[in-house]
C-alpha cells in the first residue's frame, strides 16, 4: 500500500469506517495531504461503505476540501467589505506580484495559490487571511513582504514567528456576560440543585431568546424536545459563524470556553440529551485544540461524562465537528445534515430539528452567545436576567462592531440600547449608513439611529458594521451579493440562478452599463429571492440591495448610462480582437456609439 | 387528522399526512412541478410548485394540508413567479428545444408553454458543461440539466446503485456518476434502469431512439402537461 493509501486506511480506521464522520475524514486527509486526490477519494468511499459519487458530491461542496490540486502554501484573503475598505484588495495584488502567481491559479512550481474567501471572522483586526487554513490579522505591506518573503524561502508555517497568528479579543465593553466571574461548574451546580424541571422553570422565566438571529424562545425549544419521543436526544452548539462582519463567537470560544460547555450540558440537563456536537466553522480550525484541552479538564473535574456532579443518570459528553468552509451550515438543518457527514443542505421544514434532528433524534440547536448566557440564568435567576433589557429581549447582546470606527471589537450592552449610543461608544463620527445583522441584516440610515436593538426593533444575531461618508454603499450592496452567490447551496431554484443573475446585474452597473431597466429586473430578483427560497439564506440574500435602493438609491442611479435600456456588452470592445488581427485602429473599424446611444 | 381546505376557492379534502399538493392533485387540481414525482417523496427544489398560504409562499409539495388553510395557486401573481423561475431554469443552462431530441416529451419546454413564458428576460449563462457519451446505450447531456435529483433519487431508492449524485456548490453544482474516472461507462448504468427513464428534461437519452416518434407526434405535443401530469404517474 502506498503512503497515502496507509494514512487513508489509519484515518477511516480511527474514525471507525462511520460513514456520518466523511466530512471530518475529509477535512483530516485534506489536512496531512494538502488535496484530495482521486484515488483517495475512492479509497474513503469504500471504507466508508459510501458511494465514491457520494463522496466526491461531499468534497466538492465545501470550500476548503479540493478536489484538484493546490499549491503548497494557500492563501485565502477575508473578502468582506471591512477588510476591503482596510485595503485587502490592494495587498492581495501586492503578495501576488511579489510570488509572481495569477489570483485564484496556482504557482507553476505548485508551491502557491492565491484567492478570496468568505469573511474570516477577523473584521476587528483585518485586512485578514487565511495561510493553510491558519488566521493572520492586521495586514499591511510590511507583513505581505514578509509573507511573501517565508514562502519564498519555503519556511514551514510551524517556523513563521508567532506573532503573525496573534489573534487579540479587543473586548471593549463588558456586561453581565463577560464581565462574569464565575468559576467552571457553578452554574451546572446551581441547576442541578433546582431539579431539571425547576432548572426549565428558570429558563422560562428569564425568556431568553436565541442569539443566532432569528430569536426563538430558549426555553420553548428546550421543552419542545424533552417532550419529544424518541430516545438518544442531542445538543448541537452551532459555531458556524459565517455572518460577515460576526466575531463575537470567536471571542466566546478563545476567553470563555467553559461558559459555552457549561450551557450546553444545562442544555442537557433541561432536555435530557446525553450526546453534544458543538459544530466548528472551519476557519476556527485554530481554535480546535484549545476547545479540546477545555474538554478534557472539564471531563476531569467531573463535568462532562458518566454521572456530571455526581447525579446519577446524568450522562454527556461533547464532541467538536469541524465545518470545511460553508455559511450556509450555520442555517440549522444544514448543519445536521453536515454533522452527519452530507452536502451542507437544508433539510423540508417541518419537521423540525426539535422533534427529526440529528440522525433522526430530538435536537436542541443553540448559537454559542445563546448557551453561553444560561450559565447566567441559572446562577442569578430567571427574574434576575429578565430584568435587564427590553420585556421582548431579555438581557444582554454582545455587538460585533468593525468598519469606520477608532474602537472596533466586541461590545456587550443590554437590549434596547441605541444605534447612536453604540456609534459614540465605538468612537464613529461621519457615519453615512449601519449594516446591522451581517450580510443578511439590515442597513440603517443616518435617520434612522435613534432605533434600537431588541427583537422587536433591529434584530441581529451581532454583527455591527460602520460605514462612514467617504464610503460608496453600493459598493458595500455589491459586495454582500458576491458573497451570497458564492455561499448559495445550490438547492433551490430561485436562490441557486438568482443570487447569481443578481451578481451580474450589480456587476453590469458597477462597470457603467446600468440602465433603468436593471433596477427593474434587480427589485424582480430579489422579490422571487425572498418570496420562493428554500431556506434564510436566500430570503435574506435580497436584503442588503433592497435597503440600499431604498435608502441610498442616488448610489445606483448615478451608475445609469441610460434611462430605458443598455445591453450587458460594449459592442465596440467586442471588436477589439478584430482590430488586433487586421491591425486596424481608424475610425471606420469602430463603432459610431454616440450615434448609436441617440434614439 | 383529515379535513378539507380551500384550493383557489374550491374546497379539497384531504388524508392525514397529504400534502398540499398530493391533495389537490387527488382532487383534479393541478400544480406545476418538475421536481416532484409521485413515486418519491417531496424533494421541494425546483420550486415550480410554490403557492400561497395565508400571504406566505410554501412548497405546496413539501407542506403537510391542514384543516381550514385557504390556498392561491393558480393566481396571477404565484403564475407569475413560477414563470420566473422557468426563465431562470433556462438561462443557467443551454436550452436548444428546435434541436434537442427530448423536444415534444420535455416538462421544461411543456411547463414554458403551459406558463405563456415568451422570452428568457434574462441573461444566459452559457455554461460549459462536455456531454458524456461514453455509455453503449444511455448518452448524458448535462447541459439541459434542472437539479432535481430524480436520477440520484431513482438509482439510490429503486435501483440500489448510487450512481448519480451532485457535486460542487450554488451555480457551480453539477452531476457527477459513480466512477473515479468521471464516465458512466465505467458505472453499473444500464438502460434499464429506474433512473434511465426517469430525467423530466432531455439530460438522460436512450441511443438510437431519438426520433423513432417524430417531432410533433409527441406526448405534450398532443396534450398540455396540466391534462398529461394528471392522467399518468409521468
Amino acid at each position: 500500500m502506498s503512503d497515502d493509501g496507509k494514512l487513508v486506511a489509519d484515518v477511516i480506521a480511527r474514525h471507525g469506517h462511520e460513514p456520518s464522520r466523511l466530512l471530518q475524514v475529509l477535512v483530516e486527509l485534506q489536512e496531512a495531504l494538502g488535496w484530495l486526490p482521486p484515488g483517495v477519494l475512492t479509497q474513503v468511499a469504500g471504507g466508508l461503505g459510501l458511494s465514491r459519487a457520494h463522496v466526491e458530491g461531499v468534497a466538492g461542496f465545501y470550500s476548503f476540501l479540493h478536489a484538484r490540486p493546490v499549491g503548497r502554501y494557500r492563501v485565502l484573503f477575508s473578502d468582506n467589505v471591512t477588510d476591503r475598505m482596510l485595503g485587502a484588495p490592494a495587498l492581495m495584488e501586492a503578495l501576488c506580484g511579489k510570488l509572481w502567481v495569477e489570483r485564484g491559479k496556482v504557482s507553476e512550481d505548485g508551491l502557491v495559490s492565491v484567492d478570496t474567501t468568505s469573511c474570516t471572522g477577523m473584521c476587528d483586526q483585518g485586512p485578514a487571511l487565511l495561510v493553510n487554513g491558519r488566521p493572520l490579522t492586521r495586514l499591511n505591506h510590511a507583513r505581505v513582504n514578509q509573507i511573501a518573503e517565508l514562502i519564498r524561502r519555503q519556511e514551514p508555517l510551524a517556523a513563521w514567528p508567532a506573532e503573525l497568528f496573534h489573534v487579540d479579543d479587543n473586548i471593549r465593553r463588558r456586561d453581565a456576560l463577560l464581565g462574569s466571574s464565575q468559576r467552571p461548574g457553578e452554574a451546572l451546580k446551581a441547576a442541578v440543585m433546582r431539579g431539571r424541571e425547576g432548572w426549565l422553570e428558570e429558563m422560562r422565566a428569564a425568556n431568553l431568546r436565541g442569539r443566532g438571529g432569528a430569536g426563538f424562545t430558549t426555553a420553548v425549544k428546550w421543552m419542545a424536545c424533552r417532550d419529544a419521543p424518541g430516545a438518544g436526544k442531542v445538543v448541537v452548539c452551532n459555531a458556524d459563524e459565517g455572518e460577515p462582519g460576526t466575531f463575537k463567537d470567536r471571542v466566546l470560544l478563545t476567553s470563555f470556553a467553559d461558559l459555552v460547555f457549561e450551557g450546553m450540558t444545562l442544555a442537557a440537563w433541561a432536555t435530557g440529551a446525553q450526546r453534544g456536537f458543538l459544530y466548528l466553522r472551519g476557519e476556527y480550525r485554530y481554535l480546535l485544540e484549545p476547545l479540546r484541552a477545555v474538554l478534557a479538564r472539564r471531563r476531569n473535574a467531573g463535568l462532562l461524562g458518566r454521572g456530571i456532579l455526581g447525579e446519577t443518570g446524568f450522562d454527556f459528553d461533547i464532541d467538536i465537528h469541524l465545518g470545511a468552509g460553508a455559511y450556509v451550515c450555520g442555517e440549522e438543518t444544514a448543519l445536521l445534515e453536515s454533522l452527519e457527514g452530507r452536502r451542507g443542505t437544508p433539510r423540508i421544514r417541518p419537521p423540525f430539528p426539535v422533534t427529526h434532528g440529528y440522525k433522526g433524534r430530538p435536537t436542541v440547536v443553540n448559537n454559542v452567545e445563546t448557551l453561553a448566557k444560561t450559565t447566567l440564568i441559572a446562577i442569578n435567576g430567571g427574574a434576575a436576567f429578565a430584568a435587564t433589557g427590553t420585556a421582548q429581549s431579555t438581557g444582554t447582546k454582545l455587538l460585533s462592531i468593525s468598519g469606520d470606527c477608532a474602537y472596533p471589537g466586541i461590545y456587550e450592552y443590554p437590549f434596547g440600547v441605541t444605534i447612536e449610543r453604540v456609534l459614540e461608544d465605538c468612537g464613529a463620527s461621519d457615519v453615512q449608513a449601519v449594516q446591522v445583522g451581517g450580510a443578511s441584516g439590515v442597513t440603517l440610515a443616518g435617520y434612522e439611529f435613534h432605533r434600537r436593538i431588541a427583537f422587536e426593533d433591529v434584530p441581529t444575531a451581532g454583527a455591527f458594521m460602520v460605514f462612514d461618508s467617504s464610503r460608496d454603499m453600493f459598493a458595500v450592496a455589491r459586495n454582500f451579493v458576491h458573497f451570497f452567490a458564492h455561499e448559495s447551496c445550490g438547492f433551490c431554484t430561485p436562490c441557486r440562478v438568482g443570487t447569481s443573475l443578481l451578481q451580474g446585474y450589480m456587476d453590469k452597473l458597477a462597470s457603467g452599463h446600468g440602465a433603468m431597466m436593471d433596477l427593474a429586473d434587480i427589485e424582480w430578483i430579489d422579490r422571487l429571492l425572498k418570496n420562493a427560497s428554500h431556506c434564510g439564506l436566500g430570503s435574506s440574500a435580497p436584503n442588503p440591495v433592497l435597503d440600499t435602493l431604498l435608502k441610498f438609491r442616488p448610489a445606483y442611479e448615478r451608475r445609469l448610462q441610460h434611462l430605458d435600456f443598455a445591453p450587458a456588452f460594449d459592442l465596440d470592445a467586442a471588436l477589439a480582437t478584430a482590430r488586433r488581427m487586421t491591425g486596424r485602429d481608424d475610425p471606420g473599424a469602430h463603432l459610431d456609439t454616440t450615434q448609436e446611444a441617440t434614439p | 387528522m383529515s379535513g378539507t381546505f380551500l384550493f383557489d376557492g374550491q374546497p379539497v379534502p384531504f388524508e392525514d399526512g397529504q400534502t398540499i399538493l398530493q391533495a389537490a392533485r387527488a382532487a383534479g387540481h393541478y400544480v406545476p412541478h418538475l421536481c416532484w414525482h409521485p413515486d418519491f417523496p417531496a424533494h421541494g427544489s425546483c420550486k415550480l410548485c410554490i403557492v400561497k398560504v395565508a400571504g406566505r409562499h410554501v412548497s405546496s409539495c413539501a407542506m403537510p394540508a391542514k384543516d381550514g388553510m385557504e390556498v392561491e395557486s393558480n393566481t396571477p401573481e404565484i403564475n407569475g413567479e413560477r414563470r420566473a423561475l422557468l426563465q431562470m431554469l433556462f438561462v443557467e443552462g443551454n436550452h436548444f428545444c428546435p434541436s434537442c431530441e427530448k423536444s415534444g416529451n420535455c416538462q421544461l419546454q411543456a411547463l414554458a408553454y403551459e406558463l405563456e413564458m415568451l422570452t428568457p428576460r434574462f441573461n444566459h449563462f452559457f455554461p460549459d458543461r462536455p456531454v458524456d457519451a461514453s455509455h453503449p446505450d444511455v448518452l448524458l447531456d448535462f447541459n439541459r440539466c434542472i437539479f432535481c435529483e430524480l436520477c440520484v433519487r431513482a438509482s439510490r431508492d429503486v435501483d440500489g446503485k448510487n450512481v448519480f449524485a451532485l457535486t460542487e456548490r450554488g451555480i457551480h453544482k453539477h452531476l457527477a456518476v459513480n466512477a473515479e474516472s468521471g464516465r458512466l461507462a465505467d458505472t453499473d448504468f444500464s438502460a434499464g434502469d429506474r433512473a434511465a427513464s426517469i430525467c423530466p428534461v432531455g439530460v438522460i437519452l436512450t441511443k438510437r431512439v431519438g426520433f423513432a416518434s417524430p417531432i410533433g407526434a409527441r406526448k405534450y405535443d398532443a396534450q398540455p402537461i396540466r391534462v398529461v401530469a394528471m392522467q399518468e404517474d409521468e
